[in-house]
């Protein structure tokens, strides 16, 4: 952090150095978690998500209304009234308790969707990125097909033969169509590791190459592999939105995207139930922008050169 | 020169060619193997007809759609009559081509997606190369681009209609045009159809920009810190004149980013549209789902497949002219 480019001598103002001495020697893990708990970026981030969260696990236990039934007037304006924070809907359904529900498969959509491409997409990446080769070839060409193949079409197809479909489908669905960017991503940095020296010597000592995959590029790129789940999470809390607002969705429950639906089926725009909509759309906002701003924090935190403290 | 540039295209158009080949065979699944008989739901739409009628009527549409015939040999007409651009009736147009149902809507989609995705590129990149590194841009303006981003595209369709068109009726809430006009060459035609263009539009284009910013950001910043701009500077060249060498290799990313993001910005475009019933190809997908209509689907994902497909290869040549080590790499030069 020597280096004086004008503008991080501005930014970086001196401190920084040594505080670096202060954190505990030879233990990277520590050095991060001083910087993380610096970082605005992350720390803000991590309050949101874990509002959201608690609003997520504990709200439909708190209030343990059915979403979907009538539970009270019709097209309630929200209130402090307890039961009644976020109104009710066209049907007297309870905002806040399909807010409620429809986070928690938001959060569950997100984290089994955005983990499976994560593993699909790590997979096909180290494969082709340390083979090299045809092996490099055949699984680009792989990669560029479902790249271009519209989801929506293979969806459709799917949908027909499954009429009851759960939260579970919509996250491998998901999970199975959104790696190719991080499977390119991954590939490249694969590809730049496997030169290296450190590489060549676990080739001499005999380690076959699933073991040097994992431990060895896998281990070095972690960081990297997480800021890759983090976008994979939010993105795949956003498709889901979309793939309930055509209804393509889950059958029955409730979820954010569908919120959306039903308010705009049932017009609640011309009706002015504004509490109808903007509930689930504040909600994915925030869940997948906290998102996106932990990864910039994050990022910041694992490279130092990225450090603007 | 040339072979490399043959071989490099070569590449690029076999796996196109075998991805619209797979994309093709999927979307022919698409009417065949659906819940319930399209036919029987189109011939149940003709009410009060006698069994008999209705019986010669759906052997009538068996015959047209060539659904008697065996599946391997359907999969060939399927070939034969893309060929020849033919996508089949659609039953939710009341028996008009798709073709035609699909070219009435095309306009809508594409004056909406390609000015949405080209001025967002520019203003989201230009955007982002200038908040980088500024502390007070890039602490103010710059969140701005992260709830954006997040913000999925039909809610912030709804908010905006909400706002612009329903409580403070600046702008129509719905449709590509007023229900009291019919499509002529006229000055008032041609305004109303803007001010219906203006809030879709705006929706998808604040989306968009705020990816852009983000990511543009982040990349100049790497850039700002890599060994050729720390050279650079330690030469004595002006900021300026380092984050125009920065911007230059910041941007390449920022295509490919494009090519990859095409997919979402297409998913966009359709909720979008649904949202204000704007009478594109996004609209009519919606139709098609509610109707059941499987020949009008198909041939709009055949429609937005191709449209993909070019869409990549301009990404292509647009990285070849840009790019110089691609360019380097053609002309057989060593980098």
């Amino acid at each position: 952090m020597s280096a004086t480019s004008p503008a991080e001598a501005r930014e970086s103002a001196g401190p920084i150095i040594s505080h670096q001495v202060a954190a505990p020697e030879g233990k990277p893990r520590g050095e991060f978690l001083f910087f993380a708990l610096r970082s605005k970026k992350f720390m803000l981030s991590v309050v949101i998500l874990a509002v959201l969260a608690v609003v997520a696990i504990f709200g439909p236990i708190i209030d343990s209304t059915d979403p979907v039934a009538q539970n009270g007037l019709p097209m309630q304006q929200p209130t402090l009234d307890p039961g009644n924070w976020f109104g009710t809907t066209y049907f007297g359904e309870d905002v806040f308790a399909q807010f409620a529900n429809g986070l928690r498969a938001s959060f569950f959509v997100g984290f089994l969707g955005g983990g499976l491409a994560a593993v699909i997409g790590m997979t096909v990446g180290f494969v082709a990125g340390y083979r090299g080769g045809w092996v490099d070839e055949a699984l680009n060409m792989i990669t560029n097909v479902f790249l271009v193949i519209p989801t929506l079409a293979v969806l459709l197809v799917i949908t027909s033969y499954l009429q009851a479909r759960g939260v579970m489908f919509e996250a491998v669905f998901i999970g199975a169509t959104s790696w190719p960017w991080a499977a390119r991503a991954i590939r490249a940095q694969t590809f730049s590791l496997r030169s290296r020296e450190f590489i060549d010597l676990a080739k001499l000592s005999g380690r076959g190459s699933r073991q040097i995959i994992v431990s060895e590029i896998a281990s070095n790129m972690s960081s990297y592999l997480l800021l890759t789940f983090i976008l994979l999470f939010g993105g795949a809390i956003l498709i889901a939105a979309s793939l309930d607002f055509i209804g393509l969705g889950p059958t029955g429950g409730i979820s954010l995207g569908l919120m959306m639906y039903n308010a705009v089926t049932w017009a609640a725009l011309q009706l002015g139930i504004w509490w109808w909509f903007i509930p689930p759309g504040v909600g994915i906002m925030a869940t997948v922008g906290a998102l996106y701003v932990m990864n910039v924090g994050l990022d910041e935190i694992f490279n130092p050169k990225l450090r603007t403290m | 020169m040339g072979d490399r540039v043959r071989r490099y295209f070569g590449r690029k158009l076999l796996t196109y060619s075998i991805t619209f080949f797979v994309a093709a065979t999927i979307d022919w699944l698409i009417p065949r193997f659906m819940p319930g008989d399209p036919v029987a739901s189109l011939v149940s739409r003709t009410n009060g007809i006698s069994p008999d009628a209705a019986k010669a009527l759906s052997d009538y549409y068996y015959n047209l759609f060539g659904l008697n015939q065996p599946l391997p040999v359907q999969y060939l007409n399927f070939w034969g009559s893309l060929l020849h651009g033919n996508l089949g009736l659609s039953v939710y147009g009341h028996g008009a081509p798709v073709t035609d149902m699909i070219m009435g809507a095309v306009p809508y989609t594409l004056a909406l997606l390609i000015p949405a995705i080209l001025l967002s590129w520019w203003a989201g990149n230009s955007f982002g190369a200038l908040a980088a590194r500024r502390r007070w841009l890039d602490s103010t303006v710059l969140p701005m681009g992260y709830i954006l981003t997040a913000t999925p595209y039909m809610w912030l369709a709804l908010v905006l209609s909400f706002l612009l068109a329903f409580s403070w009726r600046i702008f129509p809430l719905s449709g590509g045009y007023g229900f009291n006009l019919e499509p002529t060459l006229t000055w008032l035609f041609f305004t109303d159809l803007v001010a219906h263009w203006v809030l879709p539009f705006l929706s998808l284009f604040l989306v968009m920009f705020g990816g852009w910013a983000i990511g543009m950001r982040n990349m100049i910043i790497y850039e700002l810190e890599s060994d050729y701009s720390r050279y650079l500077e330690v030469l004595g060249a002006p900021q300026s004149l380092v984050r125009k060498y920065a911007f230059r290799n910041a941007m390449l990313p920022q295509i490919t980013g494009l090519a990859l993001q095409l997919g979402v910005i297409i998913g966009g475009q359709l909720v979008t549209e649904i949202v204000f019933s704007y009478p594109g190809l996004g609209h009519l997908v919606f139709a098609a789902i509610q109707s059941a209509d499987y020949f009008l689907l198909q041939g709009i994902f055949l429609f937005i497949i191709v449209g993909v497909l070019v869409a990549n290869f301009i990404v292509d040549i647009v990285y070849v002219i840009v790019d110089p080590r691609v360019r380097v790499s053609m002309t057989g030069g060593t980098a």
